[in-house]
């Protein structure tokens, strides 16, 4: 089974992403901010990451930055979710190392679209 | 990704949102606290950068959320204040007190708009003023008034996004946002075909498209020619119900006049004044960044519409249904059912003392196991009353934090300077009580703003500090709470007072003491305002706040210096349906003592008891004069046995005072469940309640703060 570490601030939307993932089969571990994330991340690997971006402690271009530079993240996805589809934050993002961006509000349909082009 | 959000609920992938929305309401309303809090913390000359981050993240997490979960009207407020608090936390505008102003009335719009889609209650909240003003600094002007058209020329806008490769994008953006709330309003709707141009920077024309993307109602903006432009000039879809001057204003923020031509749109343009279809067939909301770690084949990305049924995998959804549900660690609870828990421990309790009293007699050698089985039945049932009570018990923090925003407010509206003060606020109070108490509290401390705290000039010309204090404070005094009220405002005028009590023909003689004097504002009709302003002294006045505090059984004490400020305490004694007691009999009479309030007992000795004037008696204890109370006079217990005498006092203390109760003996304490008197027979002097004791016979509760106040009479 493939896992998935779901990183958003607000836990109605972690939820829901998680709802959303489960039950399409994926195993799911949430983390609340970037910093928890990254702390769940240094024990194990994951099939993908999917992050919000605006976080209290650590943001999410901030997140991608730190995971690729640890072995074990230098080609796993990294989804961003962010409410901006501004070319500003896409560029951020691709500099971070980010693999792609899913603009909220998501609808679930899409996210697990999105996630099945790159779980493989 | 315009139909989404305008759509009130999205049941994609057969999962129903609406098992969230309780969660997503309780969040909002964690992040509402909190924004309002920092907000009025926030020191607007020197604003903290992480305390602004912190502002805008609760706007963008409500944001985010009710986007999400499809409550439009939320997520379009919330998106205008992000976009404020973006500006405001990257330093591309100076927070003002006029921001803070509108910030905060629009958390209370926020509120009202969940509260509405929470309860399917209530009207549409009418947010156009505050949009505007949003908007209206956003673009770097002070609030303005509000007639959204009449914007005046600033191009505070930075221009950003470059054109070339956001053109599918950058489209999405003025999409992603379209406002739910917009009047669709068939009947004026028309489509036109907008020229902009020549422009030296074609990218200036992206300012049009956020136009139509932050004003309400405004309609929609397409670009036509996949957003190029050819010899500088820019092509549009307009679907709109504004006149063409109306949207040439609007348009004056970003481009000239001149450079800007309507046309009626092209025999293409949908029929009807149907809405163009949304371009979100083509922006499919997310996008991988090529050579990316971790992205996708081209093919994959290349083909979207191949993988278009994905729905597949979701499928086995039923099996971890369950496994995705709330993990709630809080439950709601009906009133109800705790009241009628408590009262069944309360019966638990009578039986438990019944018990306790009928095995005295048993020998205790002989019933052992008995004796030992009842003593760990009292230790779990007091164990059980005090966990069952304290599901009702409440900090006061719940009711002081309703106070700096409202004296926020007032002072403003006042214009004076208030500081707030609060002291212990983890103080907890029976929920009935605090719910109870908090009409009163917040009547005290509006009036000690409003007629206590004199504005800062006048501060200043008395060399007080230009900001004036407020402070509230709970504490447990014994059995009661005691919850002040103190200001350093101006206090109360004996003359004053007098001089309107006479004209109101009350009988005020000079002799009066200065608490007596202060009891004259709980007359009816009895302001001390001279002005009436509209925030107090109509309608309710202190004799009502008298009145509910002595509904609780509570007391109310004023205590003032003219000129320094005055105190009002409110104490309320334990009106909890359980306390601790101290029987003590008289004659074959059993009362009640709350044992918080007793001090001390001894035994009389000849010639302690001293008789002062004709009827006043008091007793010596350590050199400390006591005033005597006979409970035998006060209640006239029948007395059968002549030859006795009561011989025990019980010294007793409320309300700053202290009398000793002349009792026959002491019965010994125990836990007793209070009964409401007055509901259930009619009020008695000098008793606050009865109850039941073991034996099934009712004893009273004595009132001692009135037998204090009796014996200073």
């Amino acid at each position: 089974m493939h896992s998935i570490l779901a990183v958003d601030d607000s836990a109605s939307m972690r939820q829901m992403v998680s709802f959303t993932l489960k039950s399409a089969g994926y195993n799911v571990v949430e983390a609340i901010d970037g910093q928890d994330a990254f702390e769940k991340a240094a024990s194990r690997s994951f099939d993908l990451v999917l992050t919000d971006q605006n976080m209290p402690r650590m943001d999410g271009i901030t997140l991608v930055k730190r995971l690729r530079e640890t072995p074990q993240f230098k080609s796993t996805p990294i989804l961003i979710l962010t409410t901006e589809s501004s070319d500003q934050m896409k560029q951020a993002g691709r500099a971070a190392g980010a693999t792609g961006w899913l603009v909220k509000p998501f609808d679930p349909n899409k996210l697990l679209e999105v996630i099945q082009k790159v779980i493989r | 990704m315009g139909e989404m959000t305008t759509e009130g609920s999205q049941l994609s992938a057969g999962i129903d949102l609406s098992q969230f929305y309780q969660v997503f309401f309780e969040e909002a309303g964690e992040n509402l606290d909190r924004m309002e809090q920092l907000l009025l913390e926030l020191d607007i000359e020197a604003a903290d950068d992480e305390e602004l981050n912190a502002i805008f993240r609760c706007a963008h997490s409500i944001k985010g959320g009710a986007a999400t979960f499809g409550f439009a009207d939320v997520a379009e407020l919330t998106h205008q204040m992000e976009t404020l608090l973006d500006k405001l936390r990257r330093h591309e505008l100076s927070p003002t007190p006029a921001m803070v102003d509108v910030l905060l009335a629009s958390g209370d719009a926020l509120r009202a708009q969940l509260a509405r889609h929470q309860t399917g209650q209530g009207d549409e909240v009418d947010t156009g003023d505050l949009l505007f003003n949003i908007r209206a600094m956003v673009a770097g002007e002070a609030a303005a008034a509000p007639l959204p058209t009449q914007a005046t020329r600033t191009s505070a806008t930075s221009v950003e996004e470059p054109p070339q490769e956001a053109a599918g994008p950058a489209e999405a953006a003025a999409v992603e946002q379209a406002p739910a709330a917009s009047q669709p309003a068939p009947g004026g709707e028309r489509t036109l075909e907008l020229e902009v141009g020549p422009l030296a920077d074609p990218s200036q024309a992206d300012n049009l498209q956020e136009l139509f993307k932050e004003i309400v109602g405004l309609g929609t903006i397409e670009p036509l020619d996949g957003g190029q432009a050819h010899n500088g000039i820019r092509r549009f879809r307009v679907v709109t119900t504004s006149s063409e001057s109306e949207l040439l204003d609007l348009f004056t923020f970003h481009v000239s006049r001149e450079q800007v031509k309507f046309k009626p749109a092209p025999e293409s343009a949908p029929a009807d004044g149907a809405r163009p279809a949304p371009p979100s067939a083509a922006d499919p909301g997310y996008g991988f960044f090529e050579n990316a770690p971790g992205a996708p084949q081209p093919q994959a990305a290349a083909a979207p519409a191949a993988s278009a049924k994905p729905a597949a995998r979701s499928a086995p959804k039923a099996e971890s249904k369950q496994g995705g549900a709330l993990d709630s660690t809080t439950i709601r609870v009906s009133v109800e059912k705790v009241d009628q828990l408590i009262n069944l421990v309360g019966e638990l309790v009578i039986t438990q003392a019944m018990l306790a009293q009928n095995s005295r007699q048993l020998d205790p050698v002989l019933h052992q196991q008995l004796l030992a089985g009842l003593t760990d039945l009292d230790r779990n049932t007091r164990d059980l009353q005090e966990a069952v009570m304290s599901i009702r018990m409440i900090p006061m923090s719940t009711v002081f934090s309703r106070f700096p925003r409202m004296l926020r407010d007032l002072a403003g509206k006042l214009g004076k300077k208030v500081e707030l003060i609060t002291h212990g606020e983890a103080t907890e109070l029976d929920k009935g009580l605090i719910e109870k108490i908090t009409d009163p509290l917040t009547h005290l401390v509006r009036n000690a703003c409003d007629h206590g705290i004199e504005p800062p000039e006048e501060r200043l010309a008395k060399g007080k500090p230009e900001h004036g204090t407020i402070t509230l404070s709970a504490s447990h005094q014994g059995g009661s709470i005691v919850i002040e009220v103190r200001d350093d405002g101006r206090g109360l005028s004996r003359e004053k007072l007098l001089k309107k009590a006479r004209e109101r023909g009350l009988h005020a003689p000079d002799t009066l003491t200065d608490p007596e004097v202060w009891g004259l504002i709980f007359e009816p009709g009895f302001s001390t305002a001279e002005v009436v302003t509209d925030v107090s002294g109509r309608g309710v006045g202190m004799d009502v706040v008298k009145k509910n505090i002595t509904a609780l059984n509570g007391t109310v004490e004023i205590d003032s210096a003219e000129g320094y400020g005055m105190r009002v305490s409110v104490r309320l004694p334990l009106t909890l349906a359980i306390m601790d007691g101290m029987s003590v009999g008289v004659g074959d009479e059993c009362y009640i003592l709350p044992l918080s309030s007793v001090v001390e007992s001894f035994q009389v000795e000849p010639g302690m008891i001293k008789t002062v004037g004709t009827s006043g008696r008091v007793v010596e204890v350590r050199s400390e004069y006591m005033p005597v109370i006979e409970l035998e006079q006060v209640f006239q217990v029948p007395r059968f046995d002549f030859e006795r005498a009561s011989s025990i006092m019980v010294v007793v203390e409320a309300e700053g005072g202290r009398v000793a109760l002349l009792v026959d003996e002491l019965l010994g304490q125990q836990q007793v469940v209070v009964k409401n008197l007055e509901a259930n027979y009619r009020k008695v002097p000098d008793v606050s309640g009865a109850t039941i004791l073991g034996d099934g016979r009712v004893a009273l509760i004595l009132d001692v703060g009135s037998l204090v106040r009796r014996s200073r009479h």
